[in-house]
C-alpha cells in the first residue's frame, strides 16, 4: 500500500562511485560477484518476511487452531479436545463480551474524536507561525512519548480525589468540594477518565500530522482564493479542509487500530472497573487469557478481535486511497 | 533544499490572529504539560509530602525519593537501630533519619539494564533486517510487493494480548520465557514492520542514480548497496533506530505476560514499586522521570524525523 | 567497512554475553518466592539462622501482591526453575496439587518426624492440605494469616467524642462487636474533623483487579449466612450462595461502603488501607493481621493509638482465612536444599523467633503457649481470629471463580450494576459453569 509518493531529491553526484570503488573491500567484492538482482532481492527480503512468519503468522494460526479447543495452559497435561465453533456461540452470545466491545467502541470514538477536533484546531494555530511555536510545538509534543503503562499509573495518582492534582485543580476553578467526585471509581466519570487521558496522551499525535497537511498545500492556492475575494470560511471549507482530509484519515486510522488494541494504560488507570465499566476488550481477554487460563476460549476471543479490526481496516484504507486521488 | 511550502487561512495571518493563536496553544501547552511537572516535582517530594490532602505546591525539597528507588528498606525500632554501627554514607543517614535501614540495592539498576539490552538489541536486529528488505522493496520489483508491504503492516493490527496467547506458549516449549532472547527476538519481529515501512520511505528519496554509476563503474550491486547507498541512509536508519528504541523502551503488554524477573523491563517494573503501604510515589515519579530522560533527548534531537516516525512513514514533511 | 564489521561482531558477543545468564554459582544457594511485604523483611532476618546452620545461601524473590499471583502462577505453570521454595497462597494449593507444581511432603514429614498435628488445624486444613480434610499435605503452614480491624484508639479515647457517642447511640464508645455497631460508628465518624482535618469512618476492601473485594466481602457475607455450598451436598450452591440472608449480607456491604468510607477508594486493597490509616484518614481499617506489627510500630498511629478488635460477628462469627504454607517446587534443581529449608522451619525454636520477628507462626508451641496472648498487643485477637477462620475455593480451578466473584461484586457493590440477588444468582451460574467444565457437576 503506497499512500504517498515520494519526493526525489536531485541531488549532487559528485565523486561518491570514485569514493565507493576505492573503499570496497577486495574480499566482499570478489565473494559477491555476480549476485544478480532477483538473488538479492530475495535474499534481503527473506529474513524480514521469516521472522514475521515465525513470531506473527505461525502465531496466527496456531490461535486459530486453539480456538477450536478447549485448551487451558495452566494444565499442559490434560487432553486436547476439539470443540468445533463453541469456543466462537459462547463468545458471540456472551453479553459480557459484548459489554466489553460496547466499552471499547465509546473509547475508541469519544477519543478519537475529541483527539481530531483538539489536534486538527492546535495544528491551525500553530500555523500561524507565531513566535516560538516550535519551542511551545516540541512540549506538546511530549506526553505522547512516554510509556502508556507509565502514564496510566501515574494517572491513578493524579486523579486520587484527596491527594492528586486534577480535583484540586477543578475546585480551584469551579469551587467543587474536591472530595465530592472522583473520576475512576465513579461508573459514570470513569468512561470519560480514560478518554481524557489517552486524548491527553496522543492529541499531539493528530495535531502533528494535521500540521505535515496543513504545510502541503501550496500558497499559490490561497493565493487564487484570495484574488477570487472567497471569505476565510470559504477558504477553509473548499481548499483546507479537502486537501488535509487524508491526512487526517490516515491519523484516524492509525489512532483507530491503536486504541481498539489499548491494554496498557487503561489497564493501570482503572484495571476495567468500576466493575466491568470500563473493561475493553483487551483487558477482557488478559482475563481469561492469563487469569482463567481459558486458551481456547481466548483464542477465539482474539480472532474475532484481530478479524474485526483487519477488515474494518482494509475497508478503511480503500476509502482513504479513494480519498487520496480526488 | 525545496522552496519553503507554507500555508496560511488567509494569505499572511495578521498579527492579531497570530497574538490569539499564540495566547490558546501556550495555553494548552501548559496544561498540558503540567501533569508531567507534577510527577517531576513529586520525585523531590517527601513521601509523606507525596500523599498529603491536600496536594502540596510548596515543599521542601528531598531526595528521598530517589533513594528510595534504589534501595529495599525495613523499618525497626529506634532500639535496634541504636544498636547498629553508624551511618557511613549521606543515603544511608538520610535512611536512618527514617528509622529505616537499608538491606540493598533494589531492582532497579538490573530492570534498567533489561530495558536497554532488550530495546538496544532489538533495535539493532530490527533496523538490519529492515534496511536490507527496505532496500529491495525500493529497487526492486518485487512480486506483491503491495501486498507484501500491508501484510507486514497488518502484524501490528493484532493486539498484543491476543500474540502473547501463543507466543507465551511458544516460548513456554522452548524455554525462551523470562529470557532476554526471547523478549529481543518478539520486539525485532514487532519492530521490523515499523523499521521496513520507515526504511523503505527513506531509500526512496535516496536517487538510484549513485548506485547506478557505481554499477557502471564495474560494481556489483551489493557492493554498491554497502558502499553507495548505506552511508546516505545513515540519518534515515538513524531516526528509525530511535523509533523502534522507543517502541522497546515504552512496551508493557508483553513484557509483563512474558518476563518477570530476570527479562522484565522497566514499564512493568514501576507501578509496582512500593513503599511502606501504597506506591512509592516520589520513588515512582523518580523512576518514571529517569525513565523518560533518554526518550526525552531522542524526541528533541528526532523533532525532524518524529512525523514520518509515527505515520509508519507514509507522511513526510 | 572491515572496521564497522567488527564494531558490530564485538557489540553482538557483548549482547550476546548479557543474554547467557549468570555464571554457575560455586556456593549452595535456594531461592525463596514470597510476596513484598513486612513479613518477608522477618523472614529474610529469620533465614540468616538457616545459613549459618546449613551453609546455604538464600536468595529472595519478593514481588509485590498485586502481581504476586500472576507472577508466581505464570512461572509455576511455565515450570521455571526460579523458585526453589515458594511461600504460595492458600488459594493455590488445590492447582499446584493437582498439575503437580508442588513435591507431596507426605513421606518427607515422615521421615523426619515432623508432625501435622503440632501445627494449628485451621492452618493445616487451609494451607496444606489437598483435597481438604484429607492427609495429603504439599505445604508446610507458614504464615498464619486472618482479616482483622485497626481503630484509632486515641480518637476513641477522647472525652468530647465519647460524650457525643454516648449521646447519639445511648451506649458507650468501644471497638464493635457486631457489623451493626461498626456501621455505627463508622456513620459517626464519616465526616468528622478530627485535628482540623476531615476524617471518614471505615477503610474497606474494594480492589477489582485480583482479590480485594472478595477478601472484603466475605467477612461480612460468612456472618449473614453465606456458605459455598451445601455441606451435605457438595458443589450445590443454589440456595446457600443466593440465599437470602447472603443476599441480605452483599447489601450491607455495600451499604458501608457508600456511607461511610473515604472517597476515591473504589479500588483500594491492602496497601491502600495502610495508607488511609497511617495518613489518619479513617477510624477503623480493615486488614490482614500480617500488618498489625508494623502498623504497631508506626510513628504516627502505632504504640497507644491504635486498638485492634477480631471481624465483629453478626449471625454468625466468622473472619475470611489469609495466609500461606511453605511448599517445595518440583522443577527446583535443589529440592534436597529446599527440603533442608522446610525441615529447619518447621523447628519449634525457629517458629519462636518467627513470631518474634513479625511473622505469624501456626505452631501450636508457640501459639498454645500461656505467654502468647501478652506478647503483642494483637497476638489475642490473632488467637481468636484463627479459631473462627473460613477460606475460599481452593479447587484448581481458584482463579475462576475468584474471577467470577470479583466481578459479580464490584459490579454491584461499586459500579451499581443490580441487585444484589441478581449479582448472586448470576455468581451461582458462573460458578457452575467452570465446575461442569471442570467435570465436578
Amino acid at each position: 500500500m503506497s499512500v504517498f509518493r515520494s519526493v526525489n531529491d536531485r541531488a549532487n553526484m559528485s565523486t561518491l562511485a570514485e569514493q565507493a570503488v576505492a573503499r570496497t573491500p577486495r574480499r566482499l567484492a570478489l565473494r559477491f560477484r555476480g549476485l544478480s538482482d532477483r538473488a538479492i532481492a530475495w535474499l534481503f527480503i527473506t529474513p524480514s518476511v521469516l521472522l514475521l512468519l515465525a513470531i506473527n503468522i505461525f502465531p496466527l494460526l496456531w490461535t486459530i487452531q486453539l480456538s477450536f479447543t478447549n485448551y487451558r495452559a495452566n494444565r499442559p497435561n490434560a487432553p486436547i479436545r476439539y470443540i468445533g465453533l463453541d469456543n466462537y456461540r459462547d463468545i458471540l452470545t456472551d453479553t459480557e463480551v459484548w459489554h466489553a466491545m460496547q466499552a471499547t467502541a465509546h473509547f475508541v470514538l469519544w477519543s478519537i474524536g475529541l483527539e481530531l477536533v483538539l489536534g486538527f484546531g492546535l495544528a491551525l494555530l500553530i500555523n500561524r507561525r507565531f513566535r516560538g511555536h516550535s519551542v511551545w510545538t516540541t512540549i506538546i509534543l511530549l506526553p505522547m512519548m512516554l510509556s502508556p503503562a507509565v502514564v496510566g499509573n501515574f494517572w491513578t495518582f493524579l486523579l486520587q480525589p484527596q491527594i492528586g492534582l486534577f480535583n484540586s485543580a477543578i475546585a480551584l476553578l469551579t469551587g467543587v468540594d474536591p472530595s465530592s467526585f472522583q473520576m475512576i471509581g465513579d461508573v459514570a466519570l470513569a468512561p470519560w477518565s480514560i478518554i481524557m487521558v489517552d486524548t491527553w496522551m496522543w492529541t499531539p499525535y493528530v495535531m502533528l500530522i494535521c500540521l505535515a497537511g496543513l504545510r502541503s498545500i501550496p500558497d499559490y492556492i490561497y493565493e487564487a482564493a484570495e484574488v477570487d475575494r472567497a471569505s476565510p470560511w470559504r477558504q477553509f471549507w473548499s481548499i483546507t479542509l479537502p486537501m488535509v482530509m487524508p491526512f487526517l484519515m490516515l491519523a484516524v486510522l492509525f489512532r483507530a487500530i491503536e486504541n481498539f488494541k489499548m491494554f496498557d494504560m487503561v489497564n493501570l488507570l482503572t484495571s476495567g472497573g468500576p466493575g466491568s465499566t470500563t473493561e475493553v476488550a483487551s483487558i477482557t481477554l488478559k482475563r481469561e487469557a492469563f487469569e482463567k487460563w481459558r486458551t481456547g476460549y481466548s483464542s477465539a476471543l482474539a480472532i474475532i478481535l484481530f478479524v474485526t479490526v483487519f477488515g474494518a481496516a482494509n475497508i478503511y484504507v480503500k476509502a482513504l486511497n479513494r480519498v487520496k486521488q480526488r | 533544499m525545496t522552496m519553503p511550502v507554507t500555508a496560511h487561512s488567509v494569505a499572511e495571518p495578521s498579527p492579531r490572529s497570530k497574538m490569539i493563536a499564540s495566547v490558546v496553544v501556550v495555553t494548552y501547552a501548559v496544561i498540558t504539560i503540567l501533569p508531567l511537572l507534577w510527577i517531576f516535582l513529586t520525585g523531590f517530594k517527601t513521601p509523606p509530602d507525596s500523599i498529603a490532602y491536600p496536594p502540596k505546591i510548596l515543599f521542601a525539597p528531598s531526595v528521598e525519593g530517589y533513594v528510595n528507588l534504589f534501595t529495599t528498606r525495613s523499618r525497626q525500632t529506634p532500639e535496634f537501630l541504636a544498636s547498629l554501627p553508624l551511618p557511613q554514607t549521606w543515603y544511608e543517614r538520610l535512611v536512618r533519619s527514617r528509622n529505616m535501614v537499608i538491606g540493598g540495592p533494589s531492582k532497579v539498576v538490573p530492570r534498567f539494564v533489561n530495558s536497554m539490552v532488550i530495546g538496544f538489541g532489538s533495535t539493532f536486529l530490527a533496523v538490519c533486517f529492515g534496511t536490507i528488505a527496505a532496500y529491495a522493496f525500493s529497487r526492486f520489483r518485487v512480486p506483491l510487493a503491495d501486498d507484501l508491504l500491508f501484510f507486514i503492516l497488518s502484524t501490528r493490527m493484532m493486539p498484543p494480548i491476543a500474540v502473547a496467547i501463543p507466543i507465551y506458549l511458544m516460548f513456554r516449549n522452548l524455554g525462551l520465557t523470562d529470557t532476554k532472547l526471547g523478549m529481543i527476538l518478539l520486539y525485532t519481529a514487532v519492530n521490523v514492520s515499523l523499521a521496513v515501512w520507515l526504511l523503505k520511505g527513506f531509500m526512496d528519496e535516496i536517487p538510484r542514480e549513485y548506485e547506478e554509476a557505481a554499477m557502471v563503474d564495474g560494481y556489483t550491486r551489493l557492493q554498491a548497496f554497502f558502499k553507495v547507498v548505506l552511508p546516505q541512509a545513515t540519518t534515515g536508519i538513524a531516526a528509525t533506530a530511535i523509533f523502534c528504541l522507543i517502541f522497546a523502551w515504552n512496551e508493557y503488554a508483553f513484557a509483563v505476560l512474558l518476563t518477570s524477573g530476570d527479562a522484565q523491563t522497566m514499564p512493568p517494573f514501576i507501578p509496582f514499586i512500593i513503599g511502606e503501604g501504597g506506591q512509592d510515589w516520589p520513588a515512582v515519579a523518580a523512576a518514571t522521570t529517569l525513565f523518560f530522560i533518554p526518550i526525552l533527548c531522542f524526541t528533541i534531537l528526532l523533532r525532524r524525523h518524529l512525523l514520518r516516525g509515527i505515520t509508519f512513514g507514509a507522511v513526510r514533511k | 567497512m572491515i572496521q564497522m564489521m567488527r564494531a558490530l561482531g564485538v557489540t553482538a558477543v557483548v549482547v550476546a554475553s548479557s543474554l547467557g545468564g549468570q555464571a554457575v554459582a560455586q556456593t549452595k544457594q535456594l531461592t525463596l518466592c514470597w510476596a513484598a511485604w513486612d513479613p518477608a523483611n522477618a523472614l529474610v532476618e529469620l533465614s540468616k539462622d538457616f545459613t549459618t546452620k546449613t551453609g546455604i545461601q538464600m536468595k529472595y524473590e519478593f514481588v509485590p501482591w498485586t502481581s504476586y499471583a500472576d507472577r508466581f502462577l505464570n512461572e509455576l505453570n511455565s515450570k521455571g526453575k526460579l523458585c526453589d521454595v515458594i511461600i504460595g497462597d492458600s488459594q493455590w494449593i488445590g492447582g499446584a496439587a493437582e498439575n503437580g507444581h508442588y513435591v507431596k511432603l507426605n513421606d518427607f514429614f515422615t521421615k523426619e518426624g515432623i508432625s501435622m498435628d503440632d501445627f494449628m488445624p485451621a492452618t493445616v486444613v487451609g494451607y496444606s492440605e489437598w483435597p481438604k480434610n484429607t492427609p495429603n499435605y504439599w505445604a508446610l503452614p507458614a504464615m498464619g494469616d486472618a482479616i482483622g480491624w485497626t481503630y484509632r484508639k486515641d480518637w476513641f479515647a477522647r472525652p468530647e467524642i465519647q460524650a457525643e457517642f454516648k449521646k447519639k447511640y445511648g451506649r458507650d464508645l468501644a471497638p464493635p462487636e457486631t457489623y451493626e455497631q461498626l456501621k455505627q460508628i463508622a456513620e459517626f465518624f464519616q465526616g468528622r474533623e478530627i485535628d482540623g482535618k476531615k476524617v471518614y469512618g471505615a477503610y474497606i476492601y474494594t480492589e477489582r483487579g485480583s482479590e480485594g473485594i472478595t477478601m472484603g466481602v466475605t467477612n461480612v457475607l460468612y456472618d449473614w449466612g453465606f456458605q459455598y455450598d451445601n455441606p451435605k451436598k457438595p458443589y450445590q450452591m443454589e440456595g446457600f450462595v443466593n440465599s437470602p440472608e447472603a443476599v441480605k449480607g452483599l447489601e450491607f456491604y455495600k451499604s458501608l461502603y457508600k456511607c461511610c468510607t473515604a472517597p476515591g477508594m473504589s479500588n483500594a486493597y491492602m496497601s491502600e488501607g495502610l495508607d488511609a490509616f497511617k495518613s489518619g484518614q479513617v477510624a477503623m481499617q480493615m486488614n490482614f493481621f500480617a500488618f498489625f506489627p508494623g502498623l504497631y510500630k508506626d510513628p504516627n498511629v502505632g504504640g497507644d493509638k491504635i486498638g485492634f478488635f477480631v471481624n465483629p460477628k453478626q449471625k454468625y462469627h466468622f473472619t475470611q482465612l489469609g495466609g500461606q504454607g511453605i511448599s517445595v517446587v518440583s522443577y527446583s534443581e535443589h529440592r534436597d536444599d529446599a527440603l533442608a529449608y522446610i525441615k529447619w522451619f518447621a523447628q519449634p525454636e525457629v517458629q519462636k523467633k518467627w513470631w518474634a520477628l513479625g511473622g505469624y507462626s501456626c505452631h501450636k508451641a508457640v501459639l498454645n503457649d500461656p505467654g502468647f496472648p501478652k506478647s503483642a498487643p494483637f497476638a489475642a485477637d490473632f488467637l481468636k481470629s484463627m479459631d473462627i477462620v473460613k477460606d475460599f475455593w481452593a479447587e484448581p480451578s481458584y482463579a475462576e471463580l475468584l474471577l467470577d466473584m470479583q466481578k459479580r461484586v464490584h459490579d454491584y457493590v461499586v459500579a451499581d450494576k443490580g441487585t444484589a440477588q441478581e449479582a448472586l444468582d448470576l455468581l451461582v451460574k458462573d460458578w457452575q459453569k467452570v465446575f461442569k467444565e471442570d467435570g465436578k457437576i
